[in-house]
């Protein structure tokens, strides 16, 4: 389980650069989990750590020792790949003990192995069949206890989920969190679902665009986002964002947008003194606003959409000119097309630089 | 209903002069050489006046010694052939199925003898084995070897045939499993990269494995077309010396001009004929196997989910 240090590492196709030089790194027994939208360079990363593509400059680092140059089984790990990648000619129990039979591991072990990880996935009675034979689930289970037999150092994960349908996806969710409890392995997960990163990881690294945005825990991306692509990007519903300036009134710092006009905290007052009469941009999560008025800073918002999704829903409202999604108990229910007041918890608002989208 | 009927047949319809055509076209003469091996037949006669003979022709046959070597002949230089451009021809494909600037046009060169005529790609050997001018033998006597009696020793003239079959034919083979390897699962690959199969291994225990529906509708494919090669021995050899390199196809060409004895030439082409029906019965037994076989796996897949 070594510690993966990412030095300056660069990746181009050619004359195009897809990742300009990054570091990066990966603490040892962590299950880390690169987000961003497809097309942002996480499988490229992936594929350099796993040695199925070479870096274009940089070094990789396995607990100090330089490894870009290895071939990917001289890196000792193992992959789980999106389409799963099984050999269709070999049937399971083979296709699970490809990897122990050319490092000519006693007969025995494997079948020991492949078995103690059938049972553990819930695959055991399918190991004679060939994958054409199973469903995508099936073959998904089947994947994952192909790289789980090698008992490697560190595992890889290339979207692993995004073939499955929803509930199954929800289904391998959890039983791969609670996996990630009992395996201690360095885990590299990569995602374009925020859902799976915030339930997976113990630290989440955000892409976008080829670059590092942001990384650390799931509440600290929540919590304290960088800038306002991490902000929109954790956090479902997503945050709202509103044009707005920020102005001083009988000592309190206000953030004033188009039809309402908000208190920011002492606290956060104090650290936004610089950026007073500045144009910023608001964020507020769907999730901040309360039925509650005791609790908030009022403001009023015309309910257009109400989605009922359960025991939440989701309201589109407008303010001025611009869309607001709250997110409240169904338990106190909102008519559409009413004006209504709302609170907003005001130590959750987040205050971004309009042209750098950088967090104030 | 007289619509539904109607409706039914239209498709038919359509088919129907191409069906007449096809049979005319096909049928006809296949059936007048079936008939033909059943007579006593000369160039000079019209077929009405040739003796019905029954099976005496396929008898004969049999116990012809010169028609038995030249099936064993022909046997021999389909097995040898088809077997060094299987290996030759995966060999290449295996080696050059990478992408390295200018692999574009080595591939487009390999697979230039397979266009040239036969009867050219014939001439162009004589050529080269001519035992005095000819390129190989120059080159020999310049590096201070004896001059190889190519085309001119039993032994020698049978490898001479085989080598400029295999320059022919390997290309064939070669575009075939290039096209197999280039569309085998991408991810599979890197899979097994990762798992620790390298070169050698991964082709035996991925590569090879993968492409083998392919390589073997090949390989019949090569040996139906093995078996019936003429033209460039024509030129090369025209069977000789003695009866070295004498395929079927050329013994039958000559029963039928030299010796005068249609009905027995129709009765050695329907022996090849039923040689080659084997193997195309062969080759679509073995693709409706795996068509098959995958209808099995998908219904299982589906009833697993
Ligand atoms: N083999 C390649 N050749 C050229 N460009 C590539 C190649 N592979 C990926 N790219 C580009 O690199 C970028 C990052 O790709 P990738 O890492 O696959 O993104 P994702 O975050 O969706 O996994 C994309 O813009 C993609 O078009
Ligand atoms: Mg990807």
């Amino acid at each position: 389980m070594p510690r993966i240090v990412f030095d300056q590492v660069s990746k181009s196709y050619g004359a195009v650069e897809v990742l300009p030089p990054f570091d990066l790194s990966l603490d040892d027994g962590e299950f880390t989990v690169l987000v961003g939208p497809s097309g942002c360079g996480k499988s490229t990363t992936l594929r350099m750590l796993a040695g199925l593509e070479t870096v274009t400059s940089g070094e990789i680092y396995f607990d100090d020792a330089p490894i870009s140059k290895l071939d990917p089984k001289e890196r000792d790990l193992a992959m789980v790949f999106q389409d799963y990648a099984l050999y269709p000619h070999m049937n399971i129990a083979k296709n699970m003990s490809f990897a122990l039979r050319l490092a000519r591991v006693p007969k025995a072990e494997i079948e020991t192995k492949v078995q103690r990880v059938a049972e553990m996935l819930n695959i055991a009675h399918l190991l004679d069949r060939k994958p054409a034979e199973l469903s995508g689930g099936q073959r998904q289970r089947v994947a994952m206890g192909r790289a789980l037999v090698r008992d490697a150092g560190t595992f890889l994960f290339d979207e692993p989920l995004s073939n499955l349908d929803a509930k199954l996806r929800g289904k391998m969710r959890a039983e791969l969190a609670e996996m990630r409890d009992t395996i201690d392995k360095n885990m590299v997960y990569v995602t374009h679902d925020q859902v799976e990163a915030m339930t997976l990881g113990d630290r989440i690294v955000v892409m976008s665009d080829g670059l590092i945005q942001q990384q650390g825990s799931p509440e600290e991306l929540f919590k304290s986002p960088v800038n306002t692509f991490v902000a929109g990007f954790i956090g479902a519903p997503t945050m709202n964002f509103v044009d707005g300036e920020l102005v001083e009134e009988k000592g309190t710092l206000w953030a004033r947008g188009d039809g309402f006009a908000l208190p920011l905290p002492e606290e956060a007052g104090a650290r936004l003194a610089t950026a007073q009469d500045r144009h910023v941009t608001i964020g507020l999560r769907p999730s901040s606003f309360t039925t509650d008025l005791t609790r908030g800073a009022p403001i009023e918002l015309k309910v257009v959409v109400s989605e009922y999704l359960g025991a939440q829903s989701v309201l589109v409202t407008r303010c001025g000119g611009a869309e607001i999604l709250v997110e409240t108990q169904s338990a106190a229910p909102v008519r559409a097309g009413t004006e209504q007041a709302f609170g907003v918890l005001t130590d959750e608002i987040m205050i971004f630089d309009k042209t750098s989208g950088l967090r104030l | 209903m007289q619509i539904a009927n109607a409706n039914r047949l239209t498709p038919y319809l359509f088919l129907a002069p191409a069906a007449l055509v096809m049979t005319v076209a096909l049928l006809y003469p296949i059936g007048y050489m079936i008939y033909a091996s059943f007579l006593d037949w000369n160039p000079s006669q019209r077929i009405g006046e040739a003796e019905f003979v029954g099976l005496r022709n396929y008898i004969n046959l049999l116990s012809d010694a010169a028609f038995l070597e030249s099936f064993f002949v022909t046997l021999k230089f389909a097995a040898v052939v088809v077997s060094i451009e299987m290996v030759l021809g995966v060999g290449l494909a295996l080696l050059l199925d990478r992408n390295i600037r200018g692999m574009s046009v080595l591939r487009t060169l390999f697979i230039l003898p397979m266009m040239i005529a036969p009867i050219v790609v014939g001439l162009m050997w004589r050529y080269m084995y001519h035992p005095s001018v000819g390129i190989f033998n120059r080159t020999l006597k310049s590096l201070g070897f004896e001059p190889i009696p190519w085309l001119s020793d039993g032994s020698w003239a049978f490898a001479s045939v085989v080598i400029a079959d295999i320059w022919q034919w390997t290309p064939f083979i070669f575009i075939l499993s290039l096209a197999a390897l280039q569309s085998l699962p991408q991810s599979a690959m890197e899979a097994a990269r990762i798992d620790g199969a390298t070169g050698w291994r991964q082709i035996v225990y991925i590569k090879l494995p993968l492409m083998m529906p392919v390589l073997i509708v090949t390989l019949l494919l090569r040996l139906i077309d093995a078996f019936k090669v003429l033209e460039v021995i024509l030129v090369l050899t025209n069977g000789g010396p003695g009866l070295s390199t004498e395929i079927l196809s050329l013994r039958i060409s000559r029963t039928a001009s030299e010796f005068r004895e249609l009905g027995e030439a129709a009765a050695m082409s329907n022996y090849l004929l039923i040689l080659l029906v084997i193997l195309t019965f062969a080759m679509f037994a073995y693709n409706k196997a795996v068509e098959a076989r995958t209808a099995r796996l998908r219904k299982a897949a589906q009833e697993g989910s």
